[in-house]
């Protein structure tokens, strides 16, 4: 059994922070005790969420918790900004909408190497985005 | 600034990734290898990915693009080193990378190259 995790609040407002984020990801679910495959989509996971946040907001936070449901293990990841905002979520979760500056895949990637993913935004309310991997 | 060493092997480019890219090192690397490509004219280029941990959609599709314009300078691109975890990654994000041949490592690579350059 794996000690308890403390959460960790990652700010995201540089290349550099993308790094930072999707390393501390990693290290986090290897604490927990995730495969080394799992630990690659967590990391993943985590720099699309990141570079999403810096290319669309300029900045937020990123917070990593391990969260325990019905006694099953997994390791949260809360990605948050102020920025514009989403108006189409449905086209980007569908990958339909290409923005110009990446492929469009971030979102519906991440979804994929997630178990649980959540995305709540509306037009200059901001982004947010559960995303829950267990263990 | 620190940026990631090109080197040459006879008519071959070599590219070790070996520490985690931030996005500006990744385009200041497709900047040297093309540089690289035009001042040597190497006709082989070599990636090796066996030392990174996560190729994202960024960095995949710097990867992709790189080998296209190597192909538009008359060189062909390979990449090896990816490791079990990043290319089911990578396929789960659903970043493919048609015009990027690979090889599962560098000797490998190396051998596909230049059989291919003959």
């Amino acid at each position: 059994m794996n000690g308890p995790r403390k959460p960790v609040a990652l700010n995201i407002q540089s290349e550099t922070d993308i790094v930072l984020a999707r390393t501390a990801g990693k290290e986090m679910a290897q604490a927990m005790g995730f495969g080394l495959v799992d630990q690659t989509r967590i990391a993943t996971g985590i720099s699309e969420l990141a570079r999403n946040i810096l290319q669309y907001a300029r900045r937020g936070h990123i917070r990593l918790e391990a969260v325990n449901r019905n006694g099953r293990q997994g390791l949260e990841i809360l990605a948050e900004d102020n920025g514009p905002g989403i108006a189409n979520v449905r086209s980007v979760l569908e990958g339909s909408h290409h923005s110009h500056k990446g492929l469009g895949l971030g979102i519906p990637g991440t979804r994929r190497l997630m178990d649980e993913f959540d995305l709540a935004s509306e037009p200059g309310g901001g982004t947010r985005v559960r995303c829950v991997k267990w263990l | 600034m620190s940026r990631i060493p090109v080197m040459k092997l006879k008519n071959i480019l070599v590219v070790s990734l070996q520490v985690d890219l931030h996005d500006r090192l990744a385009l200041e690397l497709q900047d040297d290898v093309l540089r690289g490509l035009s001042r040597t004219g190497a006709r082989g280029l070599l990636i090796d990915v066996s030392g990174i941990d996560v190729v994202d959609s960024f960095l995949g599709r710097i990867l992709g693009e790189t080998a296209r314009m190597a192909g538009l300078m008359g060189a062909r691109t390979v990449l090896v080193g990816v490791s079990p975890a990043v290319a089911i990654t990578l396929v789960e994000l659903g970043l493919s990378l048609p015009d990027v041949k690979t090889a599962l490592n560098l000797e490998k690579g190396l051998d596909l190259l230049e059989s291919s350059l003959q």
